[in-house]
Formats: structure tokens, sequence, C-alpha cells
């Protein structure tokens, strides 16, 4: 046993084992995944409930509503991103364990995405259509979506790392993730939105994605410090 | 001090208590660390700092020659942790959780059955985690500990909460791990005795 | 030169050093907002679009101008603090947090009183300076919230931390979205962003205003930070000695 050259067991095996890992459980909990999906739907169906059911209305504020739904929803899912590993003493065998631990937080935020930001994308057309959204503005609010959950899921890691373990780290997650989301909020929402006006959505697109590729390359460090300050 | 492990310098504050300082201590292969203090004296959070979960006031850890600081990765490879929160979820079954530890660590997941078989959990592999008892939820925790190939043990309180036959496992596995060249270090407010070289640092 | 800033880490040391450093920066704070404020009341030239009410923008800009800066001073601090583990970089960051909150609600204030008579509310959303600022005193609310939250002083430092490098990260990616959002609706600004020809004689007031808020911040700021490190050191030997001078009776 002593003395030889260890293999690190495949960098991309730990990745995907902590997406497969965290899909399994879902799969047995699927609650986890089902809540937040009725969350948004809920909450896109208070607009027309409180502010009155006019066609009008309804199409000029479709996408900054689903949008706002979404980015809710998502902050609920987010809460518990690490929590179950922080309380049952996983977190202190993931950061013990030689994989890099940014590696390991983007595979929890990408496990997140999968189990959150899709089934939101998905369902995203049905919450349109009862706002009267045309079919091929859809098509724009899906990208859109796509793009902003996965650099929610990616920036809300952080925050969740930051406040797991806290006190009423709930709403704490909330103030400190919607400030920083606000960019992501305001491209995606007016894309959409310039999409319904027929402008071009270009800019917008190219933002989002870019945001995303910046959250893909500095998020997982951020997240990883993060960890091993709030599991000290 | 050299040795495989060794720590030079410790000093760790919890807030505004210094737990321990100018701690230092030397580890060699075939040799158990017994931590030892009562409850509160800074046991788990010395096991805490040399594991690397948390930081050192001052002084710094060495393992094989270099600071941890430095080589994490590889101090990594050779270390596994056992602690009362045994890190396993409770939702998947006993295979599934080792499963998930294979892909954190060099483990040798041909020997699962034979572990499996000499810690007695052969009938409770179906069962999501949360229904067995702590006794066996310790038994799956070194379980993990023999499936790694890893030269350094280190164990928070590994004997409380155990009958006297889950308490004669655990010391006759550390044997078994000590002769076989590993190093163990083991924090405990009880009294141990285990038939190897015994380095002690106690705690106030 | 190294050796400067080991010593100015030290914080019994750093300690002296901002005392003696405070009445200065007071004073050149007050000097160059006095003649800030006299100029830019009396001597600068009106606009021809605004009336005598612009001349807030001698308190707005500054006050915005820092605001800014303030969570830069903080970001880094927090980020020599965490990288190189610098005690005296954390207190830094924890007192620079509210004064920059301060600055960002005075921004906030006088952005409002100056647009009012423009918009007819206190409030526009249309304009991009006045939402970012918002959006800025959130991300100061969340900073110092972080903070409260976390009970060890070590481990509040080094999460605060990790949270103000991702929100520096942030804060150009926020403004410009925010410029952006409001460009599609063209809605009334209260600055016009780099005028050609600014008139000196608004400009040196301006100016002046600008650098003397900066020297105020900087006094405050050392003021902060010197009761940060008071009680972050408060059982170390240095500071029984201020309470108690050795030889004195106690």
């Amino acid at each position: 046993m002593s003395g030889q050259e260890k293999q690190v067991p495949g960098l991309l095996g730990g990745f995907g084992a902590i997406i497969r890992r965290d899909l399994l459980l879902a799969w047995k909990r699927p609650g986890d995944v089902l809540n937040p999906l009725f969350f948004f739907a809920m909450v896109a169906s208070l607009f027309p409930l409180a502010v009155g059911p006019s066609p009008e209305q309804l199409m000029l504020n479709g996408p900054g509503v689903v949008w706002v739904a979404a980015l809710l929803a998502t902050l609920l899912s987010l809460n518990s991103l690490f929590l179950s590993d922080f309380e049952d003493g996983s977190l202190d065998q993931i950061i013990l364990s030689p994989q890099p631990l940014p590696l390991l937080g983007l595979g929890k935020a990408a496990a997140h995405w999968l189990l959150s930001g899709l089934p939101l994308v998905l369902v995203s057309p049905l919450i349109a259509m009862t706002y009267r959204m045309p079919g091929d503005i859809i098509g724009v609010m899906m990208l859109s979506l796509a793009l902003g959950t996965i650099s929610l899921s990616l920036l809300g890691a952080i925050g969740a790392a930051l406040t797991v373990g806290l006190n009423r780290g709930n709403a704490l997650l909330s103030l400190l993730i919607l400030p920083l989301a606000m960019p992501i909020l305001i491209f995606g929402a007016r894309t959409v939105s310039l999409a319904a006006a027929g402008d071009p959505v270009a800019a917008g697109i190219y933002f989002l994605a870019a945001y995303c590729m910046l959250a893909l390359t500095l998020a997982p460090f951020a997240t990883a410090a993060a960890l091993k300050i709030s599991n000290e | 001090m050299t040795g495989l492990l060794s720590g030079k310098d410790l000093c760790l504050l919890r807030g505004d208590r210094c737990l321990f300082q100018q701690l230092s201590f030397a580890l060699n292969p075939g040799e158990l660390l017994l931590v030892e203090g009562a409850n509160g004296s800074g046991k788990t959070s010395l096991l805490r700092g040399i594991a690397g979960l948390l930081d050192f006031e001052t002084g710094h850890i060495s393992w094989d020659g270099q600071k941890t600081l430095d080589d994490f990765q590889g101090f990594r490879l050779d270390l596994v942790w056992l602690s009362h929160r045994v890190g396993f979820k409770g939702e998947l079954n006993l295979l599934e959780n080792l499963q998930f530890e294979s892909a954190l660590r060099p483990s040798s997941m041909q020997k699962t059955e034979a572990v499996i078989e000499r810690l007695g959990l052969a009938r409770l592999t179906g069962l999501p985690f949360r229904y067995l008892s702590a006794g066996q939820q310790r038994r799956v925790a070194l379980a993990r500990m023999l499936l790694a190939e890893a030269r350094l043990w280190m164990m928070d309180e590994p004997f409380t909460n155990l009958d006297k036959a889950g308490q004669s496992l655990v010391a006759e596995l550390i044997a078994e791990h000590l002769t076989n060249d590993g190093l163990c270090v083991v924090a405990s407010h009880q009294t141990v005795e285990i038939d190897a070289p015994t380095r002690r640092v106690t705690l106030q | 030169m190294w050796r400067f800033f080991h010593k100015l880490a030290s914080p019994p040391h750093f300690y002296g050093l901002a005392a003696r450093m405070i009445p200065w920066f007071y004073a050149a704070g007050l000097a160059l907002v006095i003649y800030g404020t006299v100029a830019g009341l009396f001597y600068a030239p009106v606009d021809e679009e605004m009336n005598d009410g612009f001349r807030i923008i001698y308190v707005h800009v500054p006050a915005a101008y820092i605001s800014m800066s303030a969570y830069m001073v903080m970001a880094i601090a927090a980020g020599i603090g965490l990288i190189w583990r610098m005690k005296l970089a954390h207190a830094v960051a924890a007192g620079a947090a509210p004064l920059g909150a301060w600055f960002t609600f005075l921004a906030l204030l006088t952005g409002s009183i100056w647009g009012r008579p423009m918009w007819g509310t206190w409030w526009e959303w249309g304009d991009p300076r006045l939402t970012s600022e918002l959006l800025m005193l959130f991300l100061y609310f969340g900073y110092m919230a972080l903070r409260a939250a976390i009970d060890d002083t070590a481990k509040a430092d080094k999460a605060s931390a990790v949270l103000a490098m991702v929100g520096a990260v942030n804060i150009p990616i926020i403004h410009f979205s925010v410029e952006w959002w409001t460009s599609l609706h063209q809605g009334p600004t209260i600055l016009k962003e780099g005028g050609p020809g600014i008139h000196p004689d608004m400009l040196y007031p301006l100016l002046g205003m600008i650098l003397g808020f900066t020297f105020l911040f900087g006094a405050l700021l050392l003021a902060r930070v010197r009761t940060e490190v008071l009680q972050r050191e408060r059982r170390s030997r240095w500071v029984r000695n201020l309470i108690m001078p050795a030889g004195e009776a106690a």
C-alpha cells in the first residue's frame, strides 16, 4: 500500500459522479424538483389574477413575468443546494477528496441546472402561451431562459455556499444573489420584449452567452472558496 | 521532529479562545497518534486542521516532506476521514453511497464485497442508508476506510456510541492498518488501548 | 520598500500612523469641500437647460464616485486579506462597507432631489445612474448582512471577502446592463455623459469636491479602521497598554 503513485480517479469521473449522485437523490425525492416548478407556475399566475387579464397587458408583461418567476423559483431551489451535504458530513468528504473542489462545485451547479433550470425552460412555453406570446417569440424566450438559468445556477451556487449553515440563510441568499443577478434578468427579459416588438435580439443573446461563459470560468472557484470557508 | 506526517508550531484560535499553541508532533508509518483531552478541548479542531478543513493561526502540516498547503492533492490522495457525521446520503443505499466514494478518491472497489461481508453489512446493502442504526452507519464509514487506498486514517471519536463488539472491531481495524505500514490519527476522550507504537498529544 | 508594507500591516503601527494622518486628511478634505461648495454655488455659471437646482451635482457626483470607489477599496482590501491572510486588510474592508453605503445613500438622495423638478416624481427608473446606485446599495447591504450573520469574526472576514470580490467583478456588468436597459427606453437622464467642453468654472469646483470627498472618506475610513483594530485586537498586549499604560496605578 505504501509509496505507490496514486491515480486520482478521472477528473471527469468526479464531475460526472456528483451529477449522477444528485440526479439519483432527486429521483428519490421528486418534491425537490417539482416544488420549485409549481412555484414557478403559481407566481406566473399571480400577475393576471392581481393585475387583470386584459390581453394587451398580458402580452406586454409576459416576458418580464416569466423571467421574474423563473428567477424566484431558482432562488427557492438554490437554498438547499449544499444544505444536506453540509449537515450529513458529505461536504467534509467532498472537500477532502483529491478531486479539485472547483470541479466538484461545478458539478453541483450543473446538477442544479439539470434539476431546476432545465425543467423551467421546458415548462416555460406553457406559461408563455397563457400570456399570449406568439410562437416565434417563445423560441427566443427559451434560449434566453436556458442561458440565464445556467448563469443563475453558477452564480447562485456561490451564494448557496456562502450561506449554508447560517440561520435565516434563505433570506440572506436572496439578498446576496438578487443584485448580482440583475444583469441576467435585465438582458433576459428585455431581449424577449425586443423580440416581441420585432427588434433584433442578437445583442441580448450575445450578452447572455458571454455572461454564461464568464460565470462558467470564474464562479466554480468562488464556490470552492466559499464552501471551504462555510465548512470550517 | 520529522516524520511522514508532522505538524510544527501549530496554534489555533476559536473566536477569542486560543485552543492550543506551539503544538508539534511527528508520525511515522505504523504509528498511532492519539489526541486526548476532555470534550471541548479542541481535539476535533486539531484533526480538522491537520486534514486541511480549517486553517491554523500559525504553523503548518507536512506530509512526505512537503507542506500540505503547497500540495493539497498529493496529501489528500493518501487521506481518509471519519467522524460522527458519517458523510453518506440517507436516501441512497449502501452500495450507491460507496459507489460515489470511488469517484472521489482512489479505491479498490473490487474488494467491496469482501469488506461488506467482513463488517457484517451483507444483509443491509439494499436499504436506504438512513434506516441503518448508528453502529451500522459507523461500520459503513469503516468500509470507506478499508476500501480507500490511503495511508493516513484520521478518525474523530471513532469509539463513541459503539458497543463493546463495535469498539473492538474499530481497534482491530486500526491495528491491522498500522501493521500494513499505515498511519492513524485518532481523537478520543475515552482511554484507548491499541497494541501499536503510540504517540500522544494531550489538549487541555 | 517591503519593510514599509510589512510595518504597515502591523496593527499597532497602523493605529499610530493613522492617528497622525487623520487630522491632515480632514483638513485637506474640508478645505477642498469649502472651495468646491463656494465656487460651485456662487461662481459657477448656470447651465442653459437647468436652473440653480443643478448645483446639487456638486454633492451628487462626488458621492456617487465615492460610493463606487469605496466598494473597490473594500473588495481589494478583502482580497488582500483573503489571499495574503493580512488581518488589517480585513479590518479595512469591514470599515469601508458602512461608509460606502452611506455615500451611496447620499448619492441616491441627492440624485432624487435633483431629478424631481425634471421628472415630476422622486424616483425615475429610467435614469441609469440612479438605478445603478440603488443596486450598489443592495450590494453593500448584502455584504453587511453576511458579515452580521456569521458570529466568528475570522470566518465572517473570509466569507464576506469572497462576496466582495464576486460583487466587484459584477459591478461593471451591472452598470453596463442598466445603461443598455435605459437606453432602450428614452428617459430623461440627469447628467449628460462626458459633455464636450464642460465649462472650466464648473469643472474645477466639481473636481475640488470630488477630491475633497475623497480626503474626507479617507479620514473617516482611517478612523473606522482604528476602531475595528482596537476591537479585534482587544486582548493583545499593545491594546491593554493603551488602555492601562504600564506603570500607572490601575
